[in-house]
């Protein structure tokens, strides 16, 4: 069952120099401010520092103390303070009024910020009008990708989904355009280049730009095609729970920045453990895409795989024991470590989800990808909210019901927000305005007939027009079009068949074999034709905005090179599941090639939705 | 986490490491170097369309000619509203620069040793060499004003010097905002909006704006971050996007932390064009919290029983109406219809679904294992005067809630024997052990085997097993099995 590796897999570029690359410029920015300093670094940045430098490093280049930026007032004896900061203009302000402050107590020291992975110009003019220009020098570390495991890159921006989708504020689209330019200028260039989406359009284009500014490389391509996705073309997929491992560790425990901490009801003891998960850790990455229904199986059988390993002892002459200490006991104690964390991690798993009625919620969510019993799933959901269980599953439930019903009715809409603000705060009202403004949660608007309508003019006009068309009714209204969409890509497999899903045969096992995740099934089905033809009803569905860009260099190269031809990349504008990742290793396997998922940030329906609320200050 | 060391974890927080002094070789160096910087930033000043420069990423971070450019840039700040060329003495620029260099001096140097010198690069007398010194450090092109929408959109793209001086009819300011959506580039749309914005009236810029989405959306977003909510709202109003204001006025008030004047400014907010769902919801919250405020003033000093035996964990101070309608049926069951705490008022007030009520009313009074107000929740009587149990909520939930709320196995009995499906009622009465439902359900369905095995999980000689066995002994019975 578990498929680690495969015979006839290409091998993957080792993106442990993209570490290294950014460890480098790193010191040679700290470099720049000779002398003791002090650091402070933002909170969501020091996982990220962690993976590719230590303390010792930076203390090496003078760094004195190291302190979180909490944008509260500072205890520091330093005379060179350092900033290394997301480029934020909040927190801009907040070295301002040190600044400042220290002016005015009549104290001198140097200050600078290191903004990565790049400056914004809003914040240097906050620094202008604070009167702290010039006091406080800036910097760039370019520190576009972490790589997160041997097929996952992230970004580490989380806030490229708000500010995105929901801002359309596009600052981050150069930054994933470089990170693009990053990945090509040290692995090689693309031979073909697909997407779809709003923001793939645009940061394909400003990576474009950027490889005709700079010089080009002739290097022998370590992937040949890319494919780029905005988060906004699949929501169904991110709002689903999620039930193979990863995803399922991710939904409970959070994992962060690729390692999670497992407390005490994990670890059967009176402390928390973090562990790094990731294709390292043996046990781990067997079970990782795994269905969860089929760990516990897996895991017992390791245990006794282990226990039959450890007896081995017994019987064992002097030289064989020493041999067996020298040569497996590391290696047995140290699965035996992970494999008491996993099973730990399983059973507290188990206990959460039955605790939750998390089969009833599972049925209601296969439901509505079906269509089938809405009202029953309508009512599910009127309880949920009545009963004030979790805030953020309700409303999970709530936009999963409207994307794939197009929409609520008036009534059940205005119903539910109601019964939703007296139970989780009236102040919610500003989220579902959110919600509305993106797509996720909408009342049916009268004369429903939009659809109905454009897929008729659809039949009538050849393709091009066609293509004029739906740009003018997508601004008109944004449906998500799930149901017809579903239909046409066969997402939600009938009903009644039985799914064995120890031997998975479609990406839907993720699912416990209840539906396809969109996004993957579109990267399936572009991949397969090379192309967007004969996707044109798709495409339309989606509001269009896809492209198939084949690249200027070296094509003929890069198919000469059969492993890179391969190996295909994919960006999730926005975020990406580990549901999402999983099914992809899957479509992989079957068809004999590799997929490196680079992404914004890793999400689930929580960071999805969190990202989203607008009730706190 | 690779950081595991504990000393290194004393890193992120301790503090008890002394201040640094430089020792005297840095200090020559950075003396030499501070005085590089002077001299330049001076030259630059020179430079009227500099103004706006800016650099980013462009050359290699860190190198001579970047730092030197940095500072440069960076001297240039306060002038950047003064019409350039008018540089009078007591210049705002110069004032800046003179203090920033000198507090660089006197943090590293002897007091006074240097203080005259830096002040000697302030004087204007070297301002006409300016031209020449300039000219090795900048790219080739020296007349950054002279460079079309679409080349200064580049520079700006490339982090390299630009100025946007030059751009002062509003078509062309217009042309080089579009010009940098067209690139895509947010934060050179937002950088051009930035300098829209101080040279263009408020009146004017909506204007454009409102023919102009992505620009807009980058504005809007420009300005909340900057906290600039008057002018924001002034933006939506003259958008006419009325309800988006409404709401972005209201959002306001998560940011008042004194309930008296949250409440007030809710009052405020009464008469904002929300949509007309949004309007009541609105005046819910000002109603709720004027509700919760007076209700804490009095069980803040309340003294009767139930307060004493079951102290308040919290303040009821903006809590969701469902949880004060939890809090009223736990603290204040019972009182009269005209009491602002009683749980029919507050049902009342905020139009509550039966359904909603019995869900809450339940938990509150089954926490207090208030059996009897449990009953009269689904007690009602017929014509007849007979009471019957009915309830809005599946008999399956009531009897999980009051499960959760450990309720003893005669009240749980009671309510499984209520659940109308037989299955949830079987599987109802095995989970939480009602064994006269157990056996009276296996009775009705004539299953004898399925007894004999429930039988045997009981203790021998208990009421119930000695139950089983009266009905298997019992010959009246047509078992179907």
């Amino acid at each position: 069952m578990a498929h680690t590796e495969w015979k006839d897999a290409p091998g993957l570029p080792d993106f442990s120099l993209l570490k290294r690359l950014a460890r480098d410029q790193l010191i040679f920015l700290l470099e720049q401010l000779p002398g003791k300093k002090d650091l402070f670094i933002d909170a969501d940045l020091m996982s990220p520092l962690d993976r590719i430098a230590n303390v010792t490093i930076l203390k090496q280049h003078e760094v004195d103390k190291l302190y979180k930026v909490e944008l509260k007032p500072i205890v520091s004896s330093s005379d060179q303070l350092c900033f290394l900061i997301r480029p934020r203009i909040q927190t801009v302000k907040w070295i301002s009024d040190l600044v400042n402050a220290d002016k005015v107590a009549g104290r001198f020291r140097r200050y600078k910020i290191i903004f990565t992975p790049q400056k914004f110009y809003a914040c240097e003019t906050v620094l202008e009008e604070q009167g702290v220009y010039g006091d406080v020098t800036t910097d760039e570390w370019n520190f576009y990708i972490l790589p997160l495991d041997d097929d996952i890159l992230s970004l580490e921006l989380p806030e490229f989904f708000r500010d995105n989708f929901l801002e359309g504020d596009q600052r981050w689209v150069t930054t994933a355009g470089s990170a693009l330019r990053l990945l090509q200028s040290v692995y090689g260039s693309f031979s073909k280049v697909y997407g779809i989406g709003r923001c793939a359009k645009m940061v394909y284009e400003s990576w474009r730009e950027l490889m005709e500014d700079g010089e080009q490389r002739t290097r022998q391509p370590e992937f040949a095609k890319v494919f780029l996705v905005d988060r906004d073309v699949d929501f169904v997929t991110p709002l689903c729970s999620q039930v193979v491992y990863e995803g399922l560790v991710d939904d409970l425990f959070r994992i962060k920045c690729g390692s999670v901490e497992f407390g005490p009801d994990v670890t059967s003891s009176d402390k928390s453990i973090k562990v790094m998960l990731n294709s390292q850790d043996k046990v781990f990455s067997e079970i990782r895409n795994e269905h969860f229904s089929n760990v516990f199986g897996f895991l017992s059988q390791k245990a006794k795989n282990l226990q039959t390993a450890y007896d081995k002892r017994r019987g064992m002459d002097i030289q064989q024991m020493k041999a067996f200490v020298a040569d497996e006991l590391k290696g047995l104690k140290q699965e035996h470590r992970l494999l008491s964390l996993h099973i730990g991690a399983s059973e507290s798993m188990m206990k959460k989800k039955t605790k939750q009625d998390f089969q009833e919620l599972l049925k209601t969510e296969h439901s509505l990808l079906e269509g089938f019993e809405i009202r029953e799933c309508i009512t599910y959901i009127e309880e949920h909210i009545n009963r004030q269980v979790s805030m953020i599953d309700s409303l999970r439930l709530l936009c999963l019901l409207s994307i794939t019903e197009n929409g609520l009715l008036s009534k059940d809409y205005r119903s539910l927000k109601a019964q939703y603000l007296q139970s989780y705060g009236i102040e919610h009202l500003l989220t579902f305005a959110n919600l509305r403004q993106l797509g996720l949660l909408e009342e049916q608007q009268a004369g429903e007939t939009l659809t109905v309508m454009e897929s008729k003019v659809g039949k009538l006009v050849n393709d091009k027009t066609v293509g004029k068309l739906t740009d003018a009714f997508s601004s008109l209204a944004k449906k998500s079009n799930f149901r017809a969409l579903s239909k046409r890509l066969a997402l939600v497999p009938k009903s009644g068949e039985e799914y064995d899903l120890r031997v998975p045969r479609d990406m839907a096992y993720v699912f416990s074999g209840a539906y396809i995740p969109l996004s993957c099934k579109l990267i399936e089905q572009v991949l397969e034709r090379d192309g967007w033809t004969g996707m044109e009803e798709v495409t339309r569905m989606l509001n269009g905005q896809e492209f198939a860009v084949t690249g200027g260099s070296s094509s003929s190269e890069a198919r000469s090179k059969t492993d890179a031809q391969r190996i295909v990349l994919v960006m999730f504008l926005g975020g990406c599941t580990f549901s999402e990742i999983s099914a992809l290793r899957f479509l992989g396997k079957e068809r004999g090639c590799r997929f490196i998922v680079v992404t914004t940030a890793i999400t689930n329906s929580s960071r999805l939705l969190e990202a989203l609320l607008d009730n706190s200050a | 986490m690779t950081r595991a060391k504990p000393e290194d974890d004393e890193y992120w927080n301790s503090s008890k490491f002394k201040a640094f002094t430089f020792d005297d070789e840095d200090d020559e160096f950075s003396q030499l170097k501070e005085s590089k910087r002077a001299v330049n930033s001076i030259l630059v000043d020179e430079d009227e369309d500099d103004v706006e420069r800016v650099s980013w990423s462009g050359e290699p971070v860190g190198s001579i000619s970047w730092s030197v450019k940095e500072t440069a840039s960076s001297i240039r700040s306060g002038s950047e509203q003064s019409f350039p060329k008018i540089d009078t003495t007591p210049s705002l620029s110069k004032q800046g620069s003179g203090y920033s260099l000198s507090s660089l001096f006197k943090a590293k140097s002897k007091p006074g040793a240097f203080q005259s010198f830096s002040e000697s690069f302030s004087d204007t007398s070297f301002r006409t060499y300016a031209p020449e010194l300039r000219k090795p450090k900048s790219d080739g092109k020296d007349f950054v004003s002279d460079l079309s929408p679409e080349e200064t959109v580049r520079r700006m793209q490339k982090g390299r010097p630009f100025s946007l001086e030059k751009f002062r009819s509003l078509q062309d300011k217009l042309l080089l905002l579009d010009e940098a959506v067209a690139v895509y580039d947010g934060n050179v749309i937002t950088a051009v909006l930035i300098f829209l914005k101080k040279s263009l009236s408020k009146e004017i810029l909506f204007r454009e704006l409102m023919a102009r989405d992505v620009a807009l959306r980058h504005y809007v977003h420009y300005l909340k971050e900057m906290g600039e909510q008057k002018l924001l709202v002034e933006l939506l109003k003259a958008l006419g996007r009325t309800e988006d204001m409404a709401l972005m006025h209201y959002k306001e008030h998560l940011n008042i932390k004194d309930e008296g004047r949250r409440r007030d400014f809710l009052k405020s907010c009464l008469s904002l064009p929300f949509s007309q769902d949004d309007a009541t919801h609105v005046q819910d919250h000002y109603t709720l919290l004027e509700r919760q405020i007076i209700i804490e003033a009095s069980d803040k000093k309340a003294d009767a029983e139930i307060f004493k035996k079951f102290p308040r964990k919290a303040s009821i101070l903006n809590m969701p109406i469902i949880t004060t309608l939890y809090y009223s049926c736990f603290y204040h069951y019972g009182e009269s219809e005209g009491t602002f705490s009683s749980p029919s008022n507050i049902r009342k007030t905020f139009r509550i679904s039966e359904k909603q009520y019995i869900l809450t009313a339940l938990g509150a009074r089954a926490k207090l294992k208030s059996w009897f107000d449990v009953d009269s929740l689904f007690n009602t009587k017929n014509w007849l005067g007979y009471t019957k149990k009915k309830s809005p909520i599946g008999f399956h939930r009531v009897v999980d809630i009051l499960h959760k709320n450990s309720a003893p196995v005669q009240v749980l009995q009671e309510y499984v024997n209520l659940i109308d499906d037989p299955d949830l009622k079987l599987s109802g009465a095995l989970k939480y052990k009602c064994h006269d439902v157990v056996i009276n359900t296996y009775r009705d369905l004539k299953d004898r085997q399925q007894l004999i095995v429930y039988r045997e999980k009981l203790e021998r000689d208990s009421p119930e097993y000695r139950k089983i066995q009266e009905l298997l002994n019992n010959v009246q019975i047509r078992w179907k099995n």
